[in-house]
């Protein structure tokens, strides 16, 4: 039998947390069944949960802060954001009351509100539906910020979210949707994964046939099938091994956790789909600089989109958002030239 | 012409008028004798809303407000050493001094913050855990007019009609925003905003304490049995600042709102109640602001 897609690990993962919390509601646009979400990542739930999902006026900064209000009364809720776009519509909400209000009065506030919100291009939505806005997100106080993938149990994912006692960000890159989940630590006839670092948050992907493998990638959910797909090229046509570290926390980011990879590679590629300039890319590679500087060999690559917006059209988007051949070429220029 | 008579005030209620008074006017003299960090806002002139507000209100209720804050926080809590050592950054302070003037938080019933209209959302959200809760709360947020500016303050209007929750929005109009008088800010008024939003709307402009509370008290009621969100427009006028010594309207509009402060008018109707709490509320002062001034500074977890 085949392993479930994303969306419907997704899906799973919220009923699983509906029915083991009370506490637990879903707000956002659309979410009512039958239509069940744009991406029917909340499908059934409301037929199942009828008090607890909420369907909301187009007010992302609204529900967001009304999600922040139930918060403070101890609930657990989850919004949705339609599209991760509109997130800069909630900023105020997410950055100045919910992340702020769980230190700002002095003592430690509880506040579990989870922000879902579905991200990334290479669909043809064009410049406004299509961002990778994480990197605005970065380096609030109070505020984590995780990423779906085709390795994490969402089940898993939203219930450590809802019990972190501050606000997060889960950022699911909308090309996973569709994909199936990895689960016996198999991905093909090459590279196979294993969780690890602390709380099992990264997950390191690898191949057994490989003698000495040189290069890191080091990325989040949504740039997985990229990434190995580029991988798989490298090896079979040219010869160069890489692998793979995918965390599930994107920020604060795990170092220690990255140390043993780091320790022994030659090249580190960090690869992000949002735009250069105070990116997440910038954050890790500043970050594994400073910390490891005594065992980098190389100066560290950001691989990411450019700095352009996103166009509808496929093939203007395709030169604008990072592929796989713009992966495989950075990597093989960066060892030949070493 | 606006009723400008005042009836007479129970001893409590009186002297909490006075220890806001009070208070306030020593914060703006701490700020010019420099012994002040930040900055503050002061509630002088609109001192008996809160005064009438906190008897409308149970324990079991929510209060948001802004950052023209002081006021409330002390009737609800009556507690001015907390807020003077909140407000001077030492020891006792109601958030460790972190919060400072305009974030609040106490009791899980009274939050406030310093981003324009931001609490109205939160306050809807807290409204909505009321009502799933079965509870007879209620939540009130308080804004200015100046507040009726941000979007956020109509998507929480329109979410509250809605889903009918049980909010107040209780509008300070003191006709200024900051220095932009509300002619230059606002198009249309309150009142029809709320009839947009089919949200019931009672305006106020009395500065009689025992009269607001009778007048309100049918309406905060009707919020409580029915679930049904109300809007609440009080005008009144800003006898102080904005914030420090940033008052530039006309002397003229000055001497008009001075002539009818509550403090001038209540003073003349009721010289020896009035004299003798202020002596009263000044010692309350003067006993707070020693306490606070011999604690040390705030100590807080992380810095």
């Amino acid at each position: 039998m085949p392993s479930q897609r994303v969306i419907e690990n997704l899906n799973l993962g919220l009923h699983t947390l509906f029915e083991r919390h009370e506490t637990v509601s879903l707000l956002g646009e659309d979410v009512l069944d039958p239509y069940g979400g744009a991406f029917k990542a909340s499908k059934g739930l409301s037929t199942k949960y009828p008090d607890r999902v909420i369907s909301t006026p187009l007010s992302e900064g609204g529900f967001v802060g009304v999600a922040a209000g139930m918060a403070l009364c101890g609930e657990k809720p989850i919004v949705e954001i339609m599209f991760g776009d509109f997130i800069t519509l909630a900023f105020d909400q997410i950055v100045n009351f919910a992340a702020k209000s769980v230190s700002m009065y002095g003592t430690e506030l509880s506040l579990n509100l989870v922000v879902r919100c579905p991200i990334g291009g290479n669909r043809s939505y064009g410049p406004t539906h299509s961002q990778s806005l994480q990197k605005h997100f970065l380096g609030v106080p109070n505020l984590d910020l995780f990423e779906i993938s085709q390795f994490h149990d969402n089940a898993v994912v939203l219930e450590k979210l809802v019990g972190l006692g501050r606000p997060s960000i889960l950022f699911e890159d909308k090309v996973l949707y569709t994909q199936r989940m990895y689960d016996v630590g198999i991905i093909d006839e090459i590279f196979g994964f294993e969780k690890c670092g602390d709380d099992n948050d990264f997950v390191r992907v690898f191949s057994r046939d490989f003698d000495k493998p040189h290069c890191l990638l080091i990325t989040t959910g949504g740039l997985v099938p990229r990434c190995l797909s580029a991988m798989r090229e490298l090896f079979v046509e040219h010869e160069i091994e890489c692998e793979m570290m995918v965390p599930s926390r994107v920020y604060p980011l795990d170092l220690r956790s990255l140390e043993p990879a780091v320790a022994v590679m030659e090249h580190i590629f960090v690869v992000e789909e949002g735009t250069p300039g105070g990116s997440w890319g910038s954050e890790v590679s500043h970050n594994i600089s400073r910390n490891f500087w005594d065992q980098l060999e190389h100066p560290i690559t950001i691989i990411q989109a450019r700095d352009s917006i996103i166009p509808s059209a496929r093939h203007l988007e395709e030169k604008v958002l990072v592929q796989s051949g713009r992966i495989v070429n950075e990597i093989k220029s960066r060892v030949r030239h070493a | 012409m606006v009723d400008t008579s005042l009836s007479k005030l129970t001893d409590a209620d009186l002297l909490l008028l006075l220890t806001i008074r009070r208070l306030e006017e020593e914060l703006l003299s701490l700020f010019s004798q420099g012994r002040l960090n930040g900055t503050t806002h002061t509630c002088l002139g609109q001192e008996y809303i809160p005064v009438a507000l906190q008897h409308l209100m149970t324990a079991d209720d929510f209060l948001f407000t802004a950052h023209r804050g002081h006021g409330h926080y002390v009737a609800q809590f009556g507690d001015v050493t907390g807020l003077l050592a909140e407000i001077m950054g030492r020891e006792g302070g109601v958030c460790n001094g972190v919060g400072g003037s305009q974030h609040l938080y106490r009791d899980r019933r009274y939050l406030s913050t310093g981003i324009q209209g931001e609490s109205l959302p939160v306050a809807a959200g807290v409204a909505h855990h009321f009502k799933r809760k079965n509870s007879t709360a209620i939540v009130v947020a308080v804004i200015g007019d100046g507040t009726w500016g941000e979007g956020a303050v109509y998507e929480a209007l329109n979410m509250t009609a809605v889903w009918c929750l049980p909010l107040i929005v209780l509008v300070e109009n003191n006709g200024i925003s900051q220095t932009t008088p509300t002619r230059l800010q606002m198009a249309g008024d309150i009142k029809r905003r709320a009839a947009a939003f089919d949200i019931d709307y009672v305006v106020e402009s009395s500065k009689d304490v025992n009269a607001i509370r009778a007048r309100l008290a049918p309406h905060f009621e009707k919020t409580r049995e029915c679930r049904t969100p109300l809007i609440v427009e009080i005008i009144t006028d800003r006898l102080g600042p904005h914030s420090k010594g940033d008052d530039s309207r006309d002397p003229r509009e000055l001497e008009r709102i001075r002539a009818q402060d509550w403090y001038a008018l209540y003073q003349q109707a009721y010289s020896d109640q009035c004299d003798r709490l202020n002596v009263e509320a000044k010692s309350r002062i003067a006993a707070a602001l020693e306490t606070v001034e011999a604690a040390n500074p705030a100590i807080w977890g992380t810095a």
